[in-house]
């Protein structure tokens, strides 16, 4: 079933390269409808396993195990339980959006954007599959092949910095992982996810504390935390519309998803001992990041640092180590990769028309464009938070989590929250109302059926959330309870 | 004593036949076939699949000591000559149609290569009238490839000595191929004369050691330091010392590899590919047995300075890599960052970095073979290029290619799931499993930084505006890729064929 859910992407690429070969317009529009069609069926099917799940088990479900590098006792191993259940879904769910968000924008190298797409939706799906550390450490670092051929090729201006900066910020952090993993397997002869975390606990703090840094500086510049998230206004900016939707979507939640599979249960005594470190850099985030998206002039530069800020308070769920800071954590992970997804689209869809992100140049754009204008003010709410979307669940939880950990903590994000609605209001209020200053805004033309079916469903995703998040937590509750208590440590 | 018995013989049985044919070849070579031509090629490949046909039974055989200890036959010397086959195999491939239309030189020497006549094929070369290199290429690389298997098997100091030797005689030869071309020449003349001063220090610290211990051989000395330990004389360590810098010499490690990146870039392209992959694991796997069988005994000794050399010499591959306009001198610069990587391997001086060290050689001949043979594909015009600006936009007008050396390059950089990857991983785990995190932190620190000029040639394929088109590259050279880009892509999927018979080869290197 997960292999399936693997191989499926891959396949539909392989299709492509043989099917779809040339840069003509037909080979294009060929490519196109396979990803779309892959994406589709690869939905479907993550659908199923939501079905499938059991939401009382704490154990990892759908499990396939065979024999990989047999000396080393590496094997191919896959499952998931109630917290990568929904990474998979948010994967599995952005994609096909991402492929018709790139329908009209994508006209050069076609075949080749969508094979990458595909390989990169392969990837991230088997990251968030993997229960062996050194697949997961493959498919963590196999991604960054087609991301970086993806902002490389398909960027804006200054693509070729952004694309390196990417590539190597990612890579200096992930290689530290590698050396920790390997440690690891060196401590305990096991390299499966299970067992380290059953095994991996007893390591001396001082052991702990090593290893807990090398899986920071990977996890750290993915999420990314201040101050390693230089990175990510420049692989925004310059990445094309869906590029910057899986970015934010999906890539950014890696980080903080390794935190939660790994840092937490399989070196808990050192997860304690940073916790105020971690506080201190999530505060800093969200304050500091907040206050510099209040200065941005280009929308998608506005929108990567709101990230950042709202990643902040992810890291601030995760590490006050109780079940409504991390469950708050999961569902602003989720919130966060459609909402800011969809902000992204919605940043594209006047790129598309008047190819440019710069704040100034727009304003009054509601007249010209009211159903745009609707959406958007819909996913700037949903972004500051507003009760009754999704952003309000993750938000309050994690901070009411925050105050039980720390109040100081608390009080200092909360802030946040003010400023977030400060920059998102106010980037609203340029670019859609006001007087028409611009002649090229009044040839707008209104979202089209293709852009309004983009959007559709990630607004009743948010609405749903937002007002019946049940079926979520009762999914994921039974898995966060045992990480919490595996992560209790030897205090 | 003395007699030479049928077991001796049936021990290097693989070795006589590489040699009959080569000489055989030689005779064809001056008699009929003065040129590179099919024939010959054919004939090259047939005696290194014969070679390896009569090797492979003694992979999982018992050991064997032949010619009174002079030479051995365990499961460590067959792999790694197993792999000196593939590898020199792999370059007659990649490069079969560049030695039948390059005239290597002529006897005029107004016909300088850098010269459009020189390559023109329509302008014969006065002495012969034939095109094409010269035949006896192709009997110097079967020599160095004997050479190189002998090395291996070397069970003796002064074996070991001649067969070193007998590999670099003719290595320099084939530096200096293209003797009309002053770069060819420039860099067959460096080879000889940093070579000729290394092996004049190996030999004066194996002088050292026979003076300090009165043995050559192996066995004796090895069985001499279970006895003494660390308590031997300062006069063996200093000979070790200057084996291991005519090892450093030969391997191209830091600071001892300034002829590299010269040799490289004046070497015809087949022969750099050749001295990037043969020599490299002849003396990879000699140095590795050498230091953990004689002298594991004294690890503390060299084990520092082995850490040291590894650390500069992926430091300086890294780094000095980034600047390189050549491809040719950027992958030199990746061969000693790889070396570094390896030596990583070495100073864990356990099993485990025995096997990582063949795991991490046998994916290494292969990028290295198919990144060369990707160099080879850039012509145009019937004119071989070489800088890196050359590749521009090669995803367009080339895809397959593109794709191609792009997997070499993602692979040589460690990113998964090549197989470059699995490489650098056992090294890691190796350098681990003997106390030296903090190697391979810097390890995987450089190689980060080498990550950099990889994703460079990646970047100038994939981002930049296209140049134009090459020349259709022959079929031969073509092939020869796929194999390499095959084996790369499919290690990750079948990895433990490899990896089990490394870790059996290892083992037999140390019990």
């Amino acid at each position: 079933m997960l292999t399936a859910l693997i191989l499926l992407p891959l396949l539909g690429a392989l299709m492509i390269m043989l099917f779809a070969r040339g840069d003509d317009a037909r080979a294009a529009g060929e490519a196109r409808y396979i990803a779309l069609f892959t994406t589709c069926i690869t939905f479907a099917l993550s659908l199923y396993l939501w079905i499938g799940f059991d939401g009382n088990l704490a154990e990892f479900q759908f499990v396939e195990k065979a024999d990989w590098f047999k000396s080393l006792g590496i094997t191919y191993y896959l499952g998931i339980d109630g917290i990568s259940l929904f990474m998979v879904l948010l994967t599995t769910f952005l994609m096909p959006i991402c492929i018709l968000c790139s329908w009209e924008s994508i006209q050069k190298r076609v075949c080749a954007f969508m094979v990458s797409f595909l390989i990169l939706e392969s990837f991230v799906i088997g990251v968030f599959c993997a229960l062996d550390v050194i697949m997961f450490y493959i498919f963590f670092e196999g991604m960054l092949i087609p991301m970086y051929l993806i902002i490389g090729i398909w960027g804006g201006k200054d693509r070729i910095y952004a694309a390196y900066k990417f590539f190597l910020y990612t890579l200096a952090g992930s290689v530290l992982f590698l050396v920790a993993i390997i440690y690891l397997y060196h401590a305990f002869g096991t390299t499966s996810i299970p067992d380290l975390i059953k095994a991996a606990p007893t390591l001396p703090l001082n052991v702990q504390r090593w290893l807990w840094l090398a899986m920071l500086a990977s996890f750290a510049v993915k999420v990314p935390m201040w101050p390693v998230h230089t990175w990510l206004p420049d692989a925004h900016v310059q990445a094309p519309t869906a590029g910057s939707v899986i970015l934010a979507g999906i890539l950014l939640k890696m980080g903080a998803y390794g935190f939660l599979r790994f840092s937490l249960p399989m070196l808990p005594d050192a997860s304690h001992y940073f916790t105020p470190l971690i506080f201190t850099l999530s505060v800093i985030a969200v304050i500091y990041t907040s206050l510099v998206a209040l200065m941005q002039q280009d929308m998608k530069k506005l929108i990567a640092y709101s990230s950042v800020a709202h990643m902040g308070f992810v890291t601030l769920g995760i590490f006050a180590f109780n079940i409504q800071g991390v469950e708050g954590a999961i569902i602003q992970m989720i919130s966060h990769g459609l909402v800011s997804g969809a902000l992204f689209l919605c940043v594209g869809v006047v790129y598309d028309r008047m190819h440019t992100r710069e704040i100034n140049r727009y304003g009054g754009v509601v007249n010209v464009m009211p159903k745009y204008a609707a959406i958007f003010m819909f996913f700037t709410m949903a972004s500051v938070g507003l009760p009754s979307t999704s952003g309000f669940i993750g938000e309050f939880l994690i901070l009411l989590g925050t105050f039980k950990a720390s109040t100081w903590a608390a009080f200092l994000a909360t802030s946040g929250v003010v400023l977030g609605a400060a920059y998102m209001l106010w980037l609203y209020r340029r670019v859609v109302f006001g007087d028409i200053t611009n002649d090229e805004v009044r040839a707008m033309h209104d979202v089209s059926a293709r852009e309004l079916t983009l959007f559709i469903p990630i607004v009743i995703l948010a609405v749903w959330i937002g007002l019946y998040p049940k079926p979520y937590f009762h999914a994921m509750d039974a898995s966060v309870a045992q990480l919490l208590k595996q992560s209790e440590g030897q205090r | 004593m003395g007699d030479i018995g049928f077991t001796n013989l049936q021990a290097i049985l693989p070795q006589l036949f590489l040699a009959a044919m080569a000489v055989w070849l030689l005779m064809t070579a001056a008699f009929s076939c003065k040129r590179v031509c099919n024939a010959m090629l054919a004939g090259t490949l047939i005696t290194l699949a014969g070679t390896a046909f009569y090797l492979a039974p003694h992979l999982r055989a018992e050991p064997v000591i032949a010619f009174n200890g002079m030479f051995v036959v365990t499961g460590f010397t067959v792999f790694a000559q197993l792999l000196i086959l593939a590898a020199a195999a792999l370059v007659v491939l990649i490069s079969a149609d560049y030695l039948k239309e390059n005239p290597g030189y002529s006897s005029s020497f107004a016909l300088s290569e850098g010269s459009p006549a020189a390559r023109d094929p329509s302008v014969k070369p006065k002495d012969d009238g034939g095109k094409g290199q010269p035949s006896e290429y192709l009997v110097l690389l079967l020599l160095a490839v004997l050479g190189s298997m002998l090395m291996v098997a070397a069970n003796d100091l002064l074996s070991l000595y001649m067969a070193l030797e007998m590999s670099s005689l003719a290595l320099y030869v084939l530096a200096s191929f293209n003797r009309d071309n002053a770069k060819s020449s420039e860099a067959g003349l460096k080879y000889f004369m940093l070579g000729a001063l290394a092996s004049g220090m190996m030999l004066f610290g194996m002088s050292l050691v026979y003076g300090f211990t009165g043995s050559t051989g192996f066995e004796f000395l090895s069985a001499l330091f279970a006895k003494t330990g660390l308590e031997v004389s300062k006069g063996v360590v200093v000979g070790l010392v200057l084996i291991i810098v005519g090892f450093c010499f030969k391997l191209s490690a830091v600071p001892f590899h300034m002829w590299t990146p010269d040799v490289y870039e004046g070497a015809p392209t087949p022969v750099t590919a050749f001295f990037a992959t043969v020599p490299k694991v002849a003396a990879f796997a000699l140095f590795t047995r050498l230091l953990l069988h004689p002298f594991g005994h004294l690890l503390p000794d060299w084990q520092q300075i082995i850490i040291f050399v590894s650390v500069i010499t992926m430091l300086v591959g890294a780094l000095a890599a980034i600047a390189q306009s050549s491809i040719k001198r950027l992958l030199a610069y990746s061969s000693i960052g790889h070396v570094g990587f390896m030596l990583m391997g070495l100073a864990a001086g356990n099993a485990a970095g025995a096997q990582a060290i063949l795991i991490y050689l046998a994916l290494y001949i292969f990028m290295s073979a198919g990144a060369f043979g990707c160099v080879l594909m850039m012509r145009r015009g019937g004119q071989y290029v070489e800088t890196i600006k050359d590749l521009a936009g090669a995803s367009r007008t080339h895809p397959v290619m593109a794709a191609t050396l792009s997997l070499f390059m993602f692979s040589m950089a460690g990113i998964p799931p090549m197989a470059g990857f699995f490489g650098k991983m056992y090294v890691v785990l190796a350098a681990v499993s003997a106390g030296l995190s903090w190697l391979a932190v810097i390890g995987v620190a450089t190689s980060v930084i080498g990550g950099y000029y990889y994703i460079k040639v990646v970047k100038i394929m994939y981002f930049d505006e296209p140049a134009p088109h090459f020349d259709k590259a022959p079929f031969m050279l073509r092939f020869g890729i796929a194999i390499a880009a095959l084996v790369i892509f499919a290690f990750c999927l079948i990895p433990s064929p490899l990896v089990l018979q490394a870790k059996a080869a290892a083992d037999t290197l140390l019990p």
